[in-house]
């Protein structure tokens, strides 16, 4: 729950929202156009920011204000738009989050194995990071954060640079996160087609503000608001 | 020039001794500098820049500081009369020690934040999105840059090995106690013993280019 949450780098505002609630256990789909202030509100979420204004609430609790900061950090993770992974094998990133948390011994190995099964790249394990492509590195981002079984997962355009055939694994991998962990799946997108295929809800936002937000199915129906109409029928330019 | 070569081929035992003390004395400023150097520039490297603007101007400062302030510097602090006197260190190794960190820790931290700084967005978000705490992601970043780190260490060592204003001054070039390669070169070459001092000569270029090549492979190793 966002409450009267405000963004500003110097004197510029870059993410004004009144009131936004994201139920657990669903997935949300973040969508608008570039640089309408969707990912900033996903730093402000997985708290690689704070707010210059405002109150984020996890289970009624401020994050902020919440110690140890580190918990709450601890349950949740995020994939970002590129991946960024650590020099060293897929084994080793993928065992990152654990390796941090003190998990050691044969349940960090039967983890990390089991992700890697689950998305596709258990032949890959001891490779070294630097000869992925771009689909497989971003695949090991994924395995790196389902691994550790977040209650909230943070994706910023995840799949934007992958195939076809890399975005439908990718689309069922947070599918089933989602539905059989009951993982929280914050989707950040301006793909409105996936968006249609994943979330749950939509909040739409344009211009640091956000305009819209309710289920799905209502806003890709009847959006209420003309800007999202706009960018849901592809009239809007971007 | 030969005679020089002859010198070193037969491992004089004068030369031998000047070139071990030097490699002491160098091998453990550059040491000291990187303990405090690393953590210094990753701490710095990891701050926004406009929130470090001051000690990052005075360490760029300090980086190019000429040797012979510092050894009156460091001389007036341990000299009798200086702050430091009763410690008796003046023309000992270990003022030659501290002196040679003195100018090699700017050089660590320095170039150790650039590096970090290079670095530090992307992999610092993505670190703490997977839960590292603030210790953590600051190992994962100095593991990510330890290439350009490894650098930073390499360039404080050249500038400790080569100096020799600094040691001269603190040290006093006392044979068999503080003479070390740099201050011998001098010396020996104001004596006219050409070839004690080209020999040495000989000595500290092989030895920056042992360090080099260990940098490159290194370099490569981790690049490959």
């Amino acid at each position: 729950m966002l409450e009267g949450v405000t963004k500003t780098y110097g004197t510029r505002e870059v993410l004004r929202v009144d009131r936004l609630s994201l139920t657990g256990g669903q997935v949300h789909g973040v969508m608008g156009p570039s640089g309408a202030g969707k990912s900033t509100l996903l730093r402000l979420l997985n708290m690689l920011e704070t707010p210059t204004a405002g109150r984020i609430l996890y289970r009624g609790r401020d994050v902020n204000r919440h110690r140890p900061r580190l918990e709450l950090q601890r349950r949740m993770a995020t994939v970002f738009q590129k991946p960024v992974l650590f020099d060293g094998t897929v084994y080793d990133n993928v065992a990152y989050g654990l390796r941090v948390r003190g998990v050691r011994g044969p349940e960090i190995r039967k983890k990390v194995t089991d992700t890697l099964r689950a998305v596709g790249l258990e032949q890959l394990e001891k490779e070294r990071v630097r000869t992925l492509s771009g689909g497989e590195a971003q695949r090991v981002a994924l395995a790196r954060a389902l691994v550790l079984e977040p209650d909230v997962l943070l994706l910023d355009e995840p799949t934007s640079n992958l195939d076809p055939q890399n975005v439908a694994l990718f689309e069922e991998l947070i599918r089933s996160a989602s539905s059989r962990r009951g993982t929280t799946v914050i989707l950040v997108t301006h793909n409105v087609f996936q968006a249609r295929r994943l979330a749950d809800t939509v909040v739409f936002v344009h211009e640091g503000r956000v305009v819209e937000d309710g289920p799905a199915a209502g806003v890709f129906r009847s959006p209420r608001d003309e800007r999202t109409k706009a960018f849901i029928h592809g009239e809007m330019i971007y | 020039m030969v005679q020089a070569f002859v010198l070193v081929v037969n491992r004089d035992p004068a030369m031998m001794q000047i070139i071990w003390l030097s490699l002491q004395v160098s091998g453990l400023a550059i040491l000291l500098a990187a303990l405090g150097g690393i953590p210094l520039g990753t701490w710095l490297g990891m701050r926004p820049a406009h929130r470090v603007r001051w000690p990052a101007l005075i360490i760029y400062t300090f980086m190019g500081l000429p040797p012979v302030l510092v050894g009156l510097l460091v001389y007036l602090l341990i000299s009798s009369q200086g702050p430091f006197g009763v410690l008796d260190l003046l023309f000992t190794p270990a003022a030659m020690v501290i002196a040679q960190t003195m100018l090699a820790l700017p050089i660590v931290a320095g170039l150790t934040m650039t590096a970090v700084r290079g670095k530090d967005r992307e992999i610092r978000d993505t670190a703490v999105s997977l839960g590292a705490n603030g210790r953590q992601v600051a190992l994962t970043v100095i593991r990510e840059a330890r290439v350009a780190i490894v650098g930073a260490v390499v360039a404080g060592l050249g500038r400790a090995l080569a100096e020799v204003g600094a040691v001269m001054m603190v040290g006093g070039n006392i044979e068999g106690q503080t003479r070390v390669m740099t201050t011998a070169i001098v010396l020996e070459t104001r004596r006219g013993n050409f070839e004690m001092a080209i020999g040495l000569g000989m000595v500290l270029l092989a030895l920056a280019f042992l360090i080099n090549a260990l940098l490159y492979r290194l370099q490569g190793v981790t690049q490959d």
